[in-house]
């Protein structure tokens, strides 16, 4: 018999009650936050900012600008995005004429240029897909386009986020997203950069991961900065 | 890092020297007391609401034990739907196994150097010198781990495991190990020189290693909880990732994970979540430009099976390794995780290292307890721990030949004669009364005979000595004055 059938031999001769069905979904409904649009923004927000998260708040007129502007204030010589999406492309045009940086482009497999991915690229921007406001989360799907590494080598991760995808809670985003239909090679919740108390309880942030997480929170045409901002 | 590691490891039968060592070591006393004070605080304070804390800990028991009910059909689920995904799926009884078949991974790549993530399955299989033994270094990538392997030492907390070492130890410790380390008690900069250190790893590496916090069946997802990042990019840099957990690791829906995450961030060190939640699916598909080609998972019995097999004893699995049981325990609070000399120490540690180990190995863990029953009020998932302690004391005093159903590794392990003795001793003269009546008659005359050392208690306690009267004839005398 191999390991396997022993295993599972074993398990199978202990006696089992029927079990009870939980219902997590009635927990969620009963527990979960009953915010408004505002209200969820501004929660999420100030979780991110709790964990050293820069949020820049913008519009889909002035995003490119505000990551501009963003890029241009920080130690970033080289930025890593994708410029065969549409975001990617717009990020492309509003970075492309900074003459103190390097545009580079996830365009071969990782194994041909490991060492330029980690020793000489300062930043990635990508999109994210949707976002959690009770724990101040991001949702990322990597794909062939934004591959893994773009937000978790480069020392600055520049994440484009449409409020608009923000859920309640995490149960929100995987049950109305339908998650348990087919989940992608890697989804991540990223909440923060990287970060560890391990040497005597201090918290030191830019552990292995990034060391700075900047959100470009795009709104609604509706909602203004000021409205987020006089409480967030 | 190319030096042989000498790890330390107390076995569990010298648990009495070893707590007693470290009773007297007052710095670590003080380490400890800081930070479990600490967790505690912040875990009090991840719960503002405590019928949410109430109905979130029920509803993660009822979760854990559907899971646990129906453990071998979601064990051949997850192997299935991990195999449609690309994920190569592996089946270890034992520890051996286990090691052997990581090792024949890494050696069919020819690969020396493998960087891992938090595991403390791996811990248990003793997995880093049995590959250094076979030429292959395994390179520790949490902080707390690195510190704790740069030091020769296994962790002494399941999530913080190098709690008991001072800033000042860890800086000694990088300028003595790390070439061109200048020595530096800031924080900041230490962290900065493991970050150094780790990353040259990540680009070198043949094998990422990984431990997973839940499997999910119904999708096939290995979910991995952390802060710092080295998890993700173990799992994602290497050209090949090979996870290590335990049969119990699995969940059967996706949308179980989300009450158990909460319920394990909150409970660990009461953060709202963690910077990452690490969900992996399948290796690099086509057209995909980053992440491992091959990823794989082994699956650890080491024991399981055996709690398994009893339905009291299986609610032992239900735990989701959070350590709040560790940072309640007066116990473990005062000697810390290597008194222990088990992998998982503290409450938990008590009652899952026998199934592990034998009870001929950890015979003194079920009575590492004063049964305060803190553990099982914090347990998230509520495992009854001080249930499973009293059971465990029964098992390893009951005669190693006595017949039962569920017969456990090392039974009567703790049975002595002389115990034996004490007890039936003890049976002869509280059941019947004219014994009883003789020995209080006695015991009272003879008082000024007890001797002043008596064991195990007046190591820590002034003797005993019997009082000058019975009770019964204090309440005599007290009957006798109200007429």
């Amino acid at each position: 018999m191999s390991a396997r059938d022993n295993i599972l031999a074993k398990l199978r001769a202990a006696p089992r009650s029927a079990p009870v069905e939980p219902d997590i979904a009635a927990h969620f409904e009963h527990f979960g936050p009953r915010w408004n649009e505002v209200e969820a923004l501004r929660h999420w927000a100030a979780m991110m900012r709790s964990v050293k998260t820069d949020i820049v708040w913008c519009h889909a007129a002035d995003w490119p600008q505000r990551l501009a502007e963003q890029v241009k204030a920080r130690p970033v010589r080289s930025l890593l995005l994708a410029p065969q999406t549409a975001h990617g492309a717009l990020a492309h045009a509003a970075l492309e004429h900074n003459p103190l940086l390097t545009l580079k482009s996830f365009d071969r497999v990782v194994d041909e240029w490991k060492d330029e991915l980690f020793n000489d690229t300062d930043a990635a921007f990508t999109a994210v897909r949707c976002g959690i406001a009770a724990t101040g989360t991001l949702v990322l799907w990597p794909d062939a386009d934004e591959p893994r590494t773009m937000s978790l080598v480069p020392p600055t991760h520049f994440a484009l986020f449409d409020t608009r995808t923000l859920h309640a809670d995490f149960h929100t985003a995987m049950t109305r997203e339908a998650w348990p239909n087919g989940m992608p090679t890697n989804a991540l919740l990223v909440s923060g950069p990287s970060k560890t108390a391990d040497i005597q309880l201090t918290l030191a942030y830019g552990a292995h991961g990034p060391r700075d997480l900047v959100v470009l929170a795009v709104l609604p045409h509706h909602l203004t900065v000021a409205q987020l901002e006089d409480a967030a | 890092m190319s030096e042989q590691q000498t790890i330390t490891l107390y076995p569990s039968r010298q648990f009495k020297d070893n707590a007693r060592a470290a009773l007297q070591d007052g710095e670590l006393r003080t380490s400890l007391r800081t930070a479990m004070d600490y967790l505690m605080a912040k875990r009090l304070s991840a719960f503002p609401d405590g019928d949410e804390l109430a109905t979130l800990r029920t509803l993660g028991e009822t979760i854990r034990q559907r899971c646990l009910a129906k453990l071998p059909e979601l064990l051949e689920k997850l192997e299935a739907q991990l195999t449609v995904n690309g994920v190569q799926v592996h089946w270890a009884e034992t520890t051996e196994q286990a090691n052997e078949i990581i090792h024949d991974l890494i050696a069919r790549r020819g690969g020396t150097l493998a960087v891992k993530g938090k595991s403390m399955v791996s811990e248990e299989t003793e997995l880093n010198h049995y590959l250094e033994a076979r030429g292959v270094t395994a390179v520790e990538s949490d902080m707390g781990e690195y510190i704790v392997q740069l030091a020769g030492e296994k962790p002494t907390h399941i999530i913080m495991p190098a709690i008991h070492k001072t800033k000042a130890h860890i800086a000694q410790l990088f300028h003595d190990k790390l070439p061109d380390t200048p020595y530096t008690e800031d924080v900041d900069s230490l962290i900065r020189i493991g970050r150094n250190a780790l990353r040259d790893l990540y680009l070198k590496a043949d094998v990422g290693l990984s431990g997973v916090n839940f499997a999910v069946a119904e999708t096939g997802t290995l979910c991995l909880v952390e802060n710092e990042g080295n998890g993700r990019m173990c799992t994602t840099v290497p050209d090949m990732h090979i996870a290590i957990t335990g049969i119990e690791k699995v969940v059967e829906k996706l949308t179980d994970v989300v009450p158990l995450y909460s319920l394990l961030t909150r409970s660990a060190i009461g953060q709202p979540i963690t910077t990452y939640f690490n969900m992996i699916s399948s290796p690099r598909k086509t057209g995909e430009k980053d992440g491992p080609r091959e990823v794989h998972l082994v699956l650890l019995d080491n024991g399981r099976s055996q709690a398994y097999a009893d339905e009291q004893l299986r609610k032992t699995l239900q735990c989701i390794r959070c350590g709040a049981c560790m940072n309640h325990c007066p116990v473990y609070t005062r000697i810390g995780g290597h008194a222990y000399g088990t992998t998982y120490p503290g409450p938990i540690g008590e009652i899952i290292s026998p199934h592990m180990l034998g009870l001929e190995n950890t015979k003194d863990l079920p009575t590492a307890s004063s049964l305060c029953g803190a553990c099982g009020e914090v347990c998230p998932v509520k495992i009854p721990i001080p249930e499973m302690l009293m059971r465990l004391r029964e098992e390893e005093q009951r005669p190693a030949g006595e017949v039962v159903a569920h017969p456990l590794r090392g039974q009567g392990a703790a049975h002595t004669g002389k115990e034996a003795l004490a007890w039936r001793t003890w049976r002869g003269l509280f059941g019947q009364p004219g014994a009883y009546k003789l020995f209080g008659w006695a015991a009272t005359r003879l008082r000024g005979l007890t001797p002043p050392g008596q064991l195990g208690w007046t190591q820590n306690h002034v003797p005993l000595k019997p009082a000058a009267k019975t009770l019964h004839q204090l309440v005599r005398e007290r009957d006798a004055a109200r007429r």
